[in-house]
């Protein structure tokens, strides 16, 4: 059996390290949705891909990833929102964990927003 | 329908956490002698009346203004009964609901538990301000994750989404959880 006890190891092995975590207003804030229509079409893996990513790429600073509940968009679940200041927000829809993967390479370390995973290509699409 | 049942253990906790609970306690329990696979999910948030339980079991209720229905109870309900298992709510007003499912292990009906360990994560690295109890037990073995003991190894000021931190928890869930059931597919 794993024990806890390796959580102290880890804890001397971050002194110092800690604090930085506080949110500032430059940051770019991913939201996913999380309620019983994102959870049913896959939000979970989504959710664990980005805050994976964002951690291991020590993004931490620049990007917060957080969930959130039903937009009352259901069927365009799994959902993820970017909110990044000064500028409109872009929701991408049905997203899956190589999307969102994308989203975050191309869109928020990339800045260029990949349209064709947004709401309005999904609506354009169904017109 | 959701795929698997841990999506809605994950389902249901969320509603704990909307409940304003400071602990959330939940048990996956794999009893093959009683053929019976039971999840307790039990909190200390606010509660509800009588009514609003039975209310709740009604697909075409929900407190969202979002949309108009609300499946996440009736899911997993439906999805314990049809294995020829059981569901309850019990509730009480400002001290906190307990669900209790209990599927047929061996019934043709019963979805897979899926990944459990993923879900346990997700809870724990999401919900920070809130305690979680989870309990998994196969037969006699069982294991436990407390965060309020990883809390007193850990100190207060270092996140749970700290990348190893966030790692170490899914490691824990998974390595105990193949030493209590042997790895046996569920």
């Amino acid at each position: 059996m794993k024990s806890l006890e390796e959580l102290r190891a880890i804890r001397e092995k971050m002194q110092g390290k800690v604090g930085v975590r506080a949110e500032n207003e430059n940051q770019i804030r991913v939201v996913v949705g999380m309620a019983t229509c994102g959870i049913a079409s896959g939000a979970r893996p989504v959710l664990t891909a980005l805050s994976d990513a964002v951690q291991e790429q020590n993004l931490t600073e620049k990007i917060s990833v957080t969930q959130t509940g039903c937009i009352g968009l259901c069927q365009y679940e799994p959902i993820v929102e970017v909110m990044e200041p000064g500028k409109e927000k872009v929701t991408y829809v049905k997203m899956n964990p190589e999307k969102a993967l994308e989203v975050l390479r191309l869109h928020l370390l990339g800045g260029q927003v990949v349209t064709k995973y947004t709401l309005s290509a999904a609506q354009n699409n169904n017109a | 329908m959701m795929p698997e049942i841990s999506l809605n253990i994950l389902d249901i906790a969320e509603n704990s956490v909307r409940a304003n609970a400071s602990l959330i306690r939940i048990t996956v329990s794999v009893q093959p002698k009683e053929d019976t696979l039971t999840i307790i999910i039990g909190d200390d948030g606010c509660g509800m009346t009588p009514e609003q339980v039975s209310r709740v079991q009604d697909p075409f209720f929900t407190t969202r203004t979002t949309r108009k229905v609300g499946f996440g109870v009736p899911f997993f309900k439906q999805a314990a009964e049809s294995t020829g298992g059981s569901f309850q709510i019990d509730s009480e007003k400002g001290k906190g609901t307990t669900v209790k499912a209990v599927f047929g292990l061996s019934h043709i009906d019963r979805m897979p538990l899926g990944d459990i360990s993923s879900t346990i994560q997700t809870l724990i690295v999401f919900n920070e301000h809130i305690d979680f109890r989870y309990t998994y037990e196969y037969g006699q073995e069982s294991f436990v994750l407390d965060t309020r003991e990883m809390r007193e190894m850990l100190g207060e000021d270092i996140s749970f989404k700290e990348a190893e931190i966030s790692m170490f928890i899914k490691e824990y869930l998974e390595t105990n959880k193949k030493e209590t059931d042997k790895g046996a597919d569920i």
